[in-house]
């Protein structure tokens, strides 16, 4: 009994003292918001680079084409390894400390650099979705006179998207949770304020309530991945 | 129509087609036979660019395909093509397979396309198949989406890179029928194909392909009866 009365008391002044829910609402909505807005420009950046990649590998051109698309390929190669070679943190902390610093709020700064770093681990997986889809495909777009930007948007990507999809979740996921870091350049995410409310009274229950938060949003995702792939199989029946 | 001169490909250092010259005119079905890797398939495929020819000129109706400064994309509408896999798209329903290109390059609108699928799963025997998919389909159907598909650019000319290969025996018969229905309304066709009695009750010239060049050619009824080259008659030796 005395334990249940220690973890009511906690979990009364990690929520309901001074309204403290309303700061994981808001530290919520926060984290959302870096979420959403990373993962739309990590989508974006993401199919860009694998498009450049794969063309790049398709076609050997010649001409002012072919040296422009081989210097993307470089640009593009340079951007993979240098995101993928350094950890999150310091890369949000270089782009918030050198071109956000005159910011006090570090929420854009965030949206850039998950976007940014979301995008090189978008990419390899765009690229692999691209490749999955059999040459066929391509050939038969391209017999038909459509040209090879059509060919991509209305036949390729629509088949890799199918085929990334598990993938492509697993990245928002990681995505989502990896938010918390946002913390080290002062944004109030979730897990800032359930810390900050932590060290206000002495007890570690703001931490379990963000755990707890994290993992219905996580949660709730992979039912969103379910139901898209279940509508996707739909139009695949055999 | 089409005016082949002295065509080379070559992958690597591999020479695929040593020299083509060949000219194929409005309304000629022209089959091409030969073992596998005597050049036909890459030499179809040549026709409509899919493959990058390494040397020579292909005159389209007058254009040069072959120059770069010519729009390769438009070019395309007017030559059908059917591949041995079919490669129907199979994100698409049928319909959708046939309504892509014509409504995506602005040909027709959503209306127009609508019906031409539908006459044309009439003309192939499928009406009753807009809404399936690729996937629910045996691969006699679905050649024969793939056909319609390819005809519904209206396209000048027809392209098949055997067409039948991949189907089971008892599909073969329906994708050469619908084929042959084809011929008989004029279309202009060439065939790549190991199906001999249609190049012979179909065929206006038989192309016979050695060692990346055109061995022999003749009308289908010299061709078969009378074969020059040892090599071609070792060949029908083994296939007739």
């Amino acid at each position: 009994m005395q334990w249940l009365n220690k973890v009511t008391a906690s979990l009364y002044a990690a929520l309901i003292e001074g309204e403290r829910w309303k700061l994981y609402l808001r530290g919520l909505g926060k984290t959302l918001e870096i979420s959403a807005g990373a993962v739309v420009l990590g989508i974006l950046i993401g199919v860009i680079v694998a498009i450049i990649k794969v063309s790049a590998v398709q076609k050997k051109m010649g001409g002012h084409c072919g040296v422009l698309l081989r210097a993307g390929e470089w640009l593009c190669d340079v951007y993979l390894t240098v995101i993928r070679g350094t950890p999150v943190m310091l890369q949000l902390m270089i782009i918030y400390f050198s071109v956000f610093a005159s910011m006090s709020d570090g929420t854009l700064a965030a949206i850039v650099g998950f976007g940014i770093n979301s995008g090189a681990y978008v990419a390899e997986i765009v690229r692999s979705g691209i490749q999955s889809i059999n040459r066929g495909q391509t050939e038969a777009g391209r017999s038909l006179g459509l040209s090879a930007g059509m060919t991509m948007r209305f036949i390729i990507l629509p088949q890799a998207f199918r085929n990334i999809l598990p993938a492509l979740f697993n990245e928002f996921i990681t995505l989502l949770k990896e938010t918390s870091v946002a913390s080290v350049i002062a944004v109030p995410d979730m897990v800032k304020n359930a810390t900050n409310i932590k060290t206000k009274i002495y007890n570690i229950a703001p931490l379990y309530v963000t755990a707890l938060i994290y993992l219905v949003l996580v949660v709730g995702l992979t039912v969103v991945q379910r139901k898209i792939e279940g509508r996707l199989r739909e139009s695949d029946r055999r | 129509m089409i005016d082949v001169k002295n065509l080379c490909k070559s992958f690597g250092s591999h020479e695929v087609l040593k020299g083509i010259n060949e000219h194929i005119s409005k309304g000629e079905k022209v089959v091409i036979v030969g073992a596998s890797g005597s050049g036909k398939s890459t030499f179809l495929r040549c026709l409509n660019l899919l493959e990058q020819p390494t040397g020579g000129t292909i005159t389209f109706d007058g254009i040069d395909i072959t120059d770069p400064k010519n729009d390769i994309n438009k070019l395309r509408t007017r030559m059908g093509m059917v591949f041995q896999q079919f490669n129907l798209f199979p994100h698409l329903s049928v319909k959708e397979n046939i309504k892509l290109a014509p409504v995506k390059l602005k040909l027709m609108t959503e209306s127009e396309a609508d019906k031409r699928a539908l006459e044309l799963l009439a003309r192939v025997g499928l009406p009753d198949k807009a809404d399936s998919y690729p996937g629910q389909l045996s691969g006699g159907q679905q050649q024969r989406i793939a056909i319609a598909r390819a005809l519904a650019m209206n396209p000048e000319v027809m392209l098949f890179d055997e067409p039948t290969s991949a189907l089971d025996p008892e599909m073969v018969g329906e994708v050469l029928e619908i084929m042959k229905e084809l011929a008989e309304d004029g279309m202009t066709m060439v065939v790549v194909t190991h199906e001999m009695g249609f190049a012979r009750s179909v065929a206006t010239r038989v192309l016979f392909m050695d060692e990346g060049v055109i061995a022999e050619q003749n009308e289908p009824g010299e061709f078969f009866s009378n074969p020059q080259h040892p090599r071609l008659r070792e060949f029908l030796s083994k296939v007739l």
